[in-house]
């Protein structure tokens, strides 16, 4: 198998001189598993601190296993029937998969106008697009505890200002759908920018010729974004809707520090804005400290992740495909 | 040249990778050596217990000792699940871990995590606690005593003077406490606060309060809340529960609770506008209110006797977990500070009510006052009735139950459960969660 794979010149064959046949074995090895060498550290590490893990939670989750406990029992899929069958649980997935639809379709929405905008000819372009940026680069603990502070029922600025146009205080932390929408608020305040500058540099990788010739066709600037740009930036939506969808199923910090005070971990004292992170928190660790079954829930927000993920694309891909037979 | 770039970049990779397995291998290598050396001891708390200067001063007597805080003023829900992860992975824990008596249980339910004390001499110190706070330490055979006792929980209730004067009640200390020998004329002094219009409550949240009463009820009746003491879940038929949930719920229908959240920001926040009139204050509850109302409220604030009869709510322990790498320091630690000095000694600072008899009767105690609160004899007033305090037992999954009630108490308060559905939901996910 010595098949040139680079563009040297065929070795010489023969050993003519024993220092060029070593030569010669080395550059076939270095060919042959170089490539495998390079790529291995990657490996490595996603074994280490990716499969492992997972393998790892797989077989806790078959065992009624106390974490503090020294004997782990064998029970089979046990901690699962269970689970199907578990009110809080299906509570938590639908907070999760609220907070998801309420947070991510605006902030990706947004996040494209934006990127729009600053994709024009504009002023200190560079500083712009720079500052977008700035939620993301904050700390989530730091922008959870601000929030949490503004959203305050009785001390809190959003229902002062509520208060001034004469609507009555929310209760953010004990209505399920204000805690989603306050909840939300502080996702899309991190994410959106970042989103914005995915979307920028695809929409920078758009022909300038494709723009000139349609505003000659008489197109105008939203015929343009919606026929040219959005078509084209396609494959940059669907991998912004599928890092929004791992994110956004597997939010933690910004509900946790959403709520303070005992058992935040709860979200609410009818788990109005408890996430499946959080209800995994809450049985593998405190106060129940049910490894087995917080290893469960983890399994199956896996299993949720890949489904939500599999469905936002074939929207997507059918979204995209309606397109094409318009134009 | 392009194959020595490839065969370069190989090289880089291979050192890479060895790098990396390197690392993995080492995780664990962080032996320091055991010998005579100068030797650092970690002590893990939550919340507030004071020992600053006791570690000055036991510093100063063991040269070759250092000892480093962990945790201070940390939540206990916070602080717990670490706990918890570290005893699990066998790396990590302090070599003093503070563990707070609802906590207890858990731990001791797995006691080959923690030195067993009673190897290391601590059978003679049983005198110096009281009996059932020595008695809590030790597993069920008895065989091994897993913490030895900080603080214990003397019930008291702590009031807001300006408030009461604006409201027109007696701001004198021993008047209040004439006021409401019991939770029902609690109540009334409470509605007569409450037409007065003040801008305040007259109670902090009705979850810290119904806890008090329920320890209260218990200690005074059976000596068990939620689970008997064979450890069967007793919630829906122990009358002390129920007992302690209706009065709770006299206090909400009166309209009396500011409903904060208790232990969150809004809560904080409510101390510092002075939003509430009165909070149940076991003694450890006098250093929360320092701390949250602030240098501003001082002298505002007092202390009466708590409606009712005595009660006991917290107070920790002091373990060591068998992964210490210094067990022998630290045990001679955790005696110093669990000793009657020490104890004195987190008193004066946090107020913290000793559970060392010794420590109760020494006039150091017994005379002190708490400038914060007005000068208050919190001496007379906690430690009068602590070494006749009555203990209340508390089962295997007792944490993960109270929240469930608590949370029943707080859907109740706010107004998303009436009572009687909050007591359903309060007995159901009890059992639902000591069943976890």
């Amino acid at each position: 198998m010595a098949v040139q794979l680079d563009a040297r010149p065929p070795v010489v064959p023969a050993a003519r001189h024993a220092r060029q046949s070593r030569g010669h074995r080395l550059s076939r090895f270095d060919t042959r598993y170089s490539p495998y060498l390079y790529i291995a550290p990657f490996f490595l590490l996603f074994g280490v601190f990716g499969i492992y893990p997972l393998v790892y939670t797989g077989w806790v989750s078959l065992h009624d296993w106390d974490l503090l406990g020294a004997e782990h029992t064998f029970i089979g899929f046990d901690n699962y029937t269970q689970l199907m069958g578990d009110p809080d649980f299906w509570h938590s997935v639908v907070n999760t998969l609220g907070i998801f639809v309420i947070s991510t379709v605006p902030q990706l929405l947004l996040a494209l106008w934006l990127a729009n905008l600053l994709n024009r000819q504009l002023r200190a372009r560079t500083t712009w697009r720079m500052t977008v940026l700035i939620p993301n680069v904050t700390s989530t603990a730091a922008v959870a505890i601000v929030f949490a502070v503004l959203f305050g029922r009785e001390f809190g600025m959003i229902n002062w200002l509520l208060d001034h146009v004469g609507v009555d205080a929310i209760d953010w932390k004990a209505n399920r759908v204000a805690s989603w929408v306050a909840i939300s608020t502080m996702v899309d305040w991190r994410w959106t920018g970042y989103n914005a500058l995915i979307f920028l540099a695809a929409m920078q990788a758009i022909p300038r010729d494709l723009y000139e010739s349609a505003s000659i066709d008489g197109a105008g600037r939203s015929r343009q974004f919606w026929s040219i740009t959005v078509p084209l930036l396609k494959p940059t939506i669907i991998f912004a809707v599928i890092i929004s969808t791992i994110g956004g199923l597997q939010l933690f910090t910004e509900p946790r520090l959403f709520n303070s005070g005992t058992n935040a971990i709860r979200g609410g004292p009818l788990r109005e804005s408890q996430t499946v992170t959080m209800y995994m928190f809450e049985n593998a660790f405190a106060p129940h400290y049910n490894f087995g079954y917080g290893s469960a829930v983890a399994w199956l927000l896996f299993a949720l992740i890949a489904v939500v993920a599999a469905i936002n694309v074939l929207i997507l891909r059918r979204l995209g495909g309606v397109r094409k037979e318009d134009d | 040249m392009a194959t020595f770039t490839r065969r370069h970049l190989a090289a880089v990779a291979l050192v890479a990778t060895t790098a990396l397995l390197g690392t993995a291998a080492c995780g664990g290598g962080d032996d320091e050596p055991a010998a005579d050396g100068p030797v650092t001891l970690t002590v893990d708390v939550f919340g507030q217990f004071g020992y600053d200067e006791l570690y000055k001063e036991y510093m100063a007597s063991h040269p070759n000792v250092k000892i480093v805080e962990r945790g201070t003023g940390s939540n206990l829900d916070e602080y717990s699940p670490k706990l918890t992860q570290w005893l699990a992975a066998g790396k990590g824990a302090g070599d003093i871990v503070a563990i707070e008596e609802g906590l207890l249980v858990e731990y001791k339910a797995n006691p080959q995590n923690f030195v067993n004390l009673l190897d290391h001499g601590a059978a003679d110190l049983k005198g110096n606690f009281l009996d059932w706070k020595w008695n809590q330490g030790l597993t069920a055979d008895g065989k091994q005593l897993i913490g030895l006792g900080t603080d214990v929980g003397g019930m008291a209730m702590c009031y807001r003077k300006d408030l009461f004067a604006k409201a027109g009640l007696p701001t004198d200390r021993d008047a209040v406490s004439k006021l409401w020998p019991t939770w029902s004329d609690y109540i009334k002094v409470g509605e007569q606060f409450k037409a007065k219009n003040t801008g305040a409550s007259f109670l902090d949240a009705a979850t810290n309060t119904f806890n008090t009463i329920l320890l209260q009820t218990a200690g005074n009746a059976q000596g068990y809340s939620y689970y008997d003491t064979s450890n069967n879940l007793v919630v829906d038929s122990n009358p002390a529960v129920k007992q302690a949930y209706d009065t709770t719920m006299d206090i909400i229908d009166s309209g009396l609770s500011g409903k904060y959240g208790s232990w969150s920001e809004e809560w904080v926040s409510a101390f510092k506008q002075s939003k509430f009139a009165t909070i149940a204050c076991p003694a450890w509850m006098t250093g929360v209110i320092e701390g949250n109302a602030g240098p501003g409220a001082k002298g505002r604030w007092d202390i009466a006797q708590v409606p009712g009869n005595g009660g006991n709510w917290g107070g920790s322990f002091l373990a060591v977990p068998k992964q210490s790498k210094h067990q022998a320091e630290a045990i001679e630690l955790a005696k110093f500070l669990t000793s009657a000095k020490g104890q004195i000694g987190a008193f004066k600072s946090k107020g913290t009510l000793p559970s060392s008899p010794q420590a109760l009767e020494d006039p150091a105690i017994v005379d002190s006052k708490n400038p914060y609160f007005s000068d208050a004899p919190v001496g007379k007033i906690f430690a009068a009735g602590a070494k006749s305090l009555k203990p209340v037992y508390m089962g295997p999954k007792n944490q993960a139950v109270r929240t469930e009630v608590e949370n029943a108490v707080r859907t109740a308060e706010l107004g998303q459960r009436t009572p009687a559905q909050a007591w359903t939901d309060a007995v159901n996910n009890a059992k639902k969660a000591a069943a976890k």
